[in-house]
Parts: C-alpha cells; sequence; structure tokens
C-alpha cells in the first residue's frame, strides 16, 4: 500500500448531477482521480463524457456536486488545467498561424493587458517542435492535416504548462502516426507525475493508453484500473451489448 | 471645381471627410471580430435595432449616443436569451427581435419629426456633420481603437476558441456583451456617413475583403482599416462630384474592392484557384 489516505487527489467528484433542460446528462457520479495517471473517459455516445469534462471545468452549471482539483475549487486552479476541445469546434479558416495557435496556451498565464514576449515565443515553439511541427510554424492552420491539426493543439496545450489536462476526443479523424505522436506526449506527461483525462470514444486500443478508465453511461459504470473497468461484463452494462472479441482477450491477458 | 480645392474651401467638406475616414477605420477593424465570430446577421441586427434608440434620444432631447447604445444593447440581449431559452435558432431570433425594434423606430420617428429626418438616419447624410458630431465620433473611435489595442489578446482567444477561453477563466459571455456594445457605437458614429441601412456593408465587406488577402488577425485588422478608409475617401468624392447619397456611393467603392480582391486576390482569389487547379490537372495529364 502506498498509503493513499495521505496523498491527495489530482481530481475528486463528488455526486456530481448535470442536465440539459431537465434532460439528464450525468447522474450522481463520484471518483477521484490520483496524481500521475492517464485517465480514459468512455462510453457509448450520449453517456455524457464531453459533458463530464465541462461540468468538470464549470464551462456548462452542475445541479449538485462537489468538484476539487489539486484540493482547491476550480476557479482557483483553472490555469493549470489545459483543455484540448474537440476538433470539429474549431474555425479552421481563422487567420491565425500555427505559431500563433501555439502562443495562445501561454495567454492563460499572463496577466489582462500582457503580451506574449521572447520567452512566451521561445517556449511556444519549443512545445511545437515537440510534437515534431517545427516545419510547419508559419503555415495557416486550415493548411493541416487533421492529424496535424490536433498535434498543433498539443502542443497548445503543452505551452500552458499545466497541471492537468483534458482531452476531448483527441483520436478522432486523425492519421495513425499523429495519434502515436500523442499518446506518447501524453504519458510522457504522466511520467512527469501530470494527470491526463481524455475522452475516448472508441474501445479499441483503451486498455493500451490508459492506466485507469471511468466507464459511463450517464451513470458511473466502473472507475478505477484498466484491468479491472476493461472486462466484458463490466463493458456491456455500459454498452447494452455483448463484446465477444473483449472475453478472447481476457483468456490472453 | 475639384474635389481636392473643395476640400480646402469648405469647412463641412473637411469635416465630412474627417468623420467617414474615422468611420471607415472602426467599420473595418470592428468588422473583422464580427465576420470571425460569425455575426454578420448581428451586425446587421444590432445597426438596425439603434432606430428607436435615436428616436427616444431625440424625443427626450438628450445625445441620441445614448438611447443608441442602450436599444442596441438590450436588442442583443433579447436576441440572446430567446436562443438561449427555446428551440429557436440565433438567425431566426436575430430575424425577429431586429425587425421588430426596427419598426418601432420608424413609429417613434414619424410621431415626432419629419420624415426627412428619418430619411438621412437611415440612409446618411455625410455633408451635414455638425462639429459635435465629428468631436463624437472621433472620441467614439479613439475609446474603440485603444480598448481593441488593450484587449487584443483576449478578443483573438475568444474570437478563435471560445471554449479554451472559458476554460481558463475569460468571462465570455461579457466580452460579446461587450463587443455588441462596441459594434452599436460604431453603429451610431457611422449614422451620418452612410446611416443605419447601409452601416452592415461597411462593417463586413471591408473585412471580408481583407480576409481574403491575409493569415494573420493584426494584419487583417490593418487592411480592413485601410479598406474602410479607401472606400470612405473615394465613395465622398462621388457623393460630393455627382450629388449622389454618400452611404451608397461609398457602400460601392468598397463592393468594388471586394469584387477585385476577390477575382485577383493571391491566395484565395478565384482566379489564382482556378489556375492552380488547371496546372495540377495538366500535370496529372502529362
Amino acid at each position: 500500500m502506498r498509503g493513499d489516505i495521505f496523498m491527495l487527489s489530482a481530481i475528486t467528484v463528488r455526486n456530481l448531477n448535470v442536465s440539459y433542460h431537465g434532460n439528464d446528462a450525468i447522474q450522481n457520479v463520484s471518483f477521484s482521480v490520483s496524481p500521475g495517471k492517464l485517465v480514459g473517459i468512455i462510453g457509448p455516445n450520449g453517456a455524457g463524457k464531453s459533458t463530464l469534462l465541462k461540468a468538470l471545468l464549470e464551462l456548462i452549471p452542475r445541479d449538485t456536486g462537489e468538484i476539487q482539483m489539486n484540493g482547491k475549487g476550480i476557479s482557483e486552479i483553472r490555469k493549470h488545467v489545459a483543455y484540448v476541445p474537440q476538433r470539429s469546434n474549431i474555425d479552421w479558416d481563422f487567420p491565425i498561424t500555427v505559431i500563433d495557435t501555439v502562443l495562445l496556451g501561454t495567454y492563460p498565464n499572463l496577466g489582462i493587458f500582457q503580451r506574449p514576449k521572447k520567452k512566451e515565443k521561445a517556449l511556444a515553439y519549443d512545445c511545437l517542435q515537440k510534437v515534431g511541427m517545427g516545419d510547419y510554424a508559419n503555415r495557416q492552420i486550415g493548411e493541416l492535416s487533421g492529424g496535424q491539426q490536433q498535434r498543433v493543439f498539443m502542443a497548445r496545450a503543452l505551452a500552458q504548462q499545466a497541471d492537468i489536462f483534458f482531452l476531448d476526443e483527441p483520436f478522432v479523424g486523425i492519421d495513425v502516426s499523429s495519434e502515436k505522436a500523442i499518446v506518447n506526449i501524453l504519458k510522457e506527461l504522466r511520467d512527469g507525475g501530470k494527470t491526463v483525462l481524455v475522452v475516448h470514444h472508441d474501445l479499441n486500443k483503451a486498455n493500451d493508453y490508459f492506466d485507469e478508465l471511468i466507464l459511463l453511461n450517464k451513470e458511473l459504470i466502473g472507475v478505477g484500473e484498466v484491468e479491472k473497468v476493461f472486462r466484458s461484463e463490466i463493458l456491456a452494462k455500459a454498452y447494452n451489448t455483448q463484446f465477444p472479441f473483449l472475453k478472447e482477450m481476457e483468456v490472453q491477458m | 471645381m475639384s474635389f481636392i480645392d473643395a476640400v480646402f474651401q469648405y469647412g463641412f467638406l473637411q469635416k465630412a471627410l474627417l468623420t467617414s475616414t474615422m468611420v471607415g477605420i472602426l467599420c473595418g477593424v470592428i468588422g473583422c471580430f464580427i465576420i470571425l465570430r460569425g455575426m454578420a446577421l448581428m451586425g446587421d441586427a444590432i445597426s438596425h435595432a439603434v432606430l428607436p434608440g435615436v428616436a427616444i434620444s431625440y424625443a427626450l432631447g438628450i445625445n441620441f449616443f445614448l438611447g443608441a447604445v442602450l436599444t442596441g444593447v438590450l436588442t442583443a440581449i433579447g436576441i440572446g436569451f430567446v436562443s438561449q431559452n427555446s428551440r429557436i435558432k440565433n438567425d431566426i431570433s436575430i430575424g425577429i427581435m431586429f425587425t421588430a425594434a426596427f419598426a418601432l423606430g420608424i413609429v417613434l420617428i414619424t410621431f415626432m419629426k419629419s420624415s426627412t429626418d428619418l430619411y438621412h438616419i437611415l440612409f446618411g447624410n455625410v455633408l451635414a456633420v455638425r462639429p459635435s458630431d465629428m468631436w463624437i465620433t472621433l472620441g467614439i473611435g479613439m475609446f474603440i481603437l485603444s480598448t481593441i489595442y488593450l484587449f487584443y489578446k483576449e478578443l483573438l482567444i475568444s474570437s478563435f476558441d471560445s471554449t479554451m477561453s472559458a476554460a481558463y477563466g475569460l468571462p465570455i459571455k461579457w466580452i460579446h456583451y461587450f463587443l455588441m456594445t462596441l459594434l452599436t457605437m460604431v453603429t451610431v458614429a457611422s449614422l451620418q456617413t452612410v446611416g443605419i441601412v447601409l452601416v452592415v456593408a461597411m462593417l463586413i465587406t471591408p473585412a471580408a475583403t481583407a480576409y481574403l488577402l491575409t493569415e494573420r488577425l493584426w494584419i487583417m485588422l490593418y487592411l480592413a482599416a485601410g479598406f474602410g478608409v479607401i472606400s470612405s475617401v473615394i465613395g465622398l468624392y462621388f457623393s460630393f462630384t455627382y450629388n449622389l447619397p454618400s452611404g451608397a456611393t461609398i457602400v460601392l467603392v468598397s463592393t468594388f474592392l471586394f469584387i477585385v480582391t476577390f477575382a485577383f486576390s493571391p491566395k484565395h482569389g478565384l482566379l489564382w484557384r482556378t489556375l492552380k487547379s488547371k496546372r495540377k490537372k495538366k500535370a496529372l495529364v502529362h
């Protein structure tokens, strides 16, 4: 035992309830995540995965519930949480270059009338290099492929130098090598003690990528280490269907 | 007498020129944010919605600037309220609210004043700019430009990625309503140059022209301001020389600039795009 009682959890959620116009989106969800974990939020379509991320950041109002990150309320810690939205929410024709997009990641740590200076620009360029996109610095973001765009957004999150990272469906519509690059960066962040939450709708590879899973279908179906949650009988509860291929995998495991 | 001689000789023409230059800059700059946020319709709505405010201000004998900002912002709030609290989409809500405000304005003005005033408010009469109007326009202009300079960072990020902005704590709702306030102020400043009906053209056309020419927001702002100024000055020239309504000539000049850019812009222009895809096809054949 590592003495979990004494360890501060990175994210604690108690009795979270969220509804849209009287329809339940998230019902009575409680869990906690220790620091330095790479956590996947999985579940069927409409399970409230993205809603959970947004509720954690108070981007949408909640009906009840208590949320703490690193022992603080979200309003105190917001600037230390990096959020990567779904790619479909972005206007890719916006007149902005790749390097300036990454530079946006430094904004949360700048004061209200402060401009990004040399230090911030150097940091942005480093982060762009880290995702292997240094050669594209002066391109307009719409000229990139989906995978490249997602890497640029990953670089932006890195430039925020956050403690907690939230990514909403980062692997949708991107190429294999970009997916690998992003997963490697997420694992590096985890190894550096950061906490990473990823909404992931594809069960494929969920067991490879993550340390822990939060399995959601409006209610919390399962939470904990991958081996405990990624089981056919538990997944079946969330998806209301059977997963014969998983049974085979379990035999191998 | 040539236009240039006339500018030196007549004070009213100098005032007109100065006012419309300022309006060109302001509309161009604010217009960039309006089109990048997908709010072109909103620009149209707010510009029409200042009419009842102008009417009420006339009636009360206060500066029409106050009333205009009030009804402009109220309409913006009303539009947001209806679309957020029902299945009515934003563009529908805009259609309902601004026509209502505009109709109310027409009724109020007709009650109180002669219809010539209505005509000037709707279509502009830049050659009748009073010194006080000019100073108000300059004041509004300085205020808006310095605000945009100071909050450039926040305006950029909230226009590009409102979710991330909200996630790190920017008050994006307030930024939206603040921008709506700036928009009503620009509309009021533009009343005499282009009039209510055509303000939206000055907001959108120069900004859209700039949008076709650059991949950087700050360059887009400068270009849009430049196109706004060119349109205003040349439009004023035609208005003076051929005795035409200034609003109409200014807007036509800006449309001309847009059409030329649309055809010949190096990266996004029609001609260049066609040439590029033809060359590509040829290369594949050989």
